[in-house]
């Protein structure tokens, strides 16, 4: 099951190689997100689009807030 | 949402994490912002960050020697870990000098996050009818000090 983090949890991930994924849509995206993520907006997300990520280092999933 | 997501890459392969709380906690909490409204000024980028703070324990006599006579910013109070505790206008430094800092502090002083717009400062300072707000993280942080004249 995937592991609740905070944001000194995000920023020390990131430090240590995690990916980190915005799952909103483009627009909301484009307007703000935080540095370094990807946008892979939930209604796209499957194998195929999962496929810009590295299997091997940790993936960080976040939206707008407790959604 | 992100759970869901979450889930979807976990059962892909992937180690994965989920920061719940999401962009509206990072951005309230001042850290970097990237997009295309990334450049839109915060209360943040305009907050003065040198303002006097106090320790609720110490006695308004200690507080106003070791801060003088000219200042007159309000008096922010915080715990060790710069939490706010509160907050004391400059006038009620003049009491009792053996008073203790929590007995003339407002406990519950007007705070704006620091993602805010400069651009709806007014509305909040309007709505408050106050002439100065702390900026705080989430958490409660200090980060620093508004003034209404700063809009």
């Amino acid at each position: 099951m995937p592991t609740v983090i905070d944001r000194h949890g995000v920023q020390r991930l990131i430090q240590q190689g995690a990916q980190l994924v915005e799952v909103l849509g483009a627009k909301e995206y484009e307007t703000e997100h935080i540095p370094g993520a990807i946008n892979i907006p939930l209604k796209t997300l499957n194998r195929t689009t999962a496929k810009r990520l590295d299997s091997r280092r940790p993936v960080i999933t976040y939206c707008h807030d407790y959604q | 949402m992100s759970a869901r997501a979450a889930a979807r890459l976990e059962s892909l392969g992937f180690t994965v994490h989920r920061y719940q709380a999401g962009k509206v906690d990072w951005f309230a909490a001042g850290l970097p912002r990237e997009g295309k409204d990334a450049g839109i000024p915060r209360v943040a980028d305009i907050a003065a960050r040198e303002v006097p703070t106090a320790r609720s324990e110490e006695k308004v006599g200690e507080v106003r020697k070791r801060l003088g006579t000219g200042d007159v910013e309000p008096l922010i109070v915080v715990d060790a870990d710069r939490v706010v505790l509160g907050l004391v206008a400059s006038e009620l430094l003049t009491t009792d000098p053996q008073s203790h800092i929590e007995d003339v502090m407002d406990p519950a002083p007007v705070t704006f996050r620091p993602n805010l717009r400069v651009g709806e400062m007014p509305t909040y300072f309007k709505k408050e009818g106050v002439q100065h707000a702390l900026v705080t993280t989430s958490d409660g942080v200090l980060v620093g000090l508004v003034h209404r004249h700063s809009e």
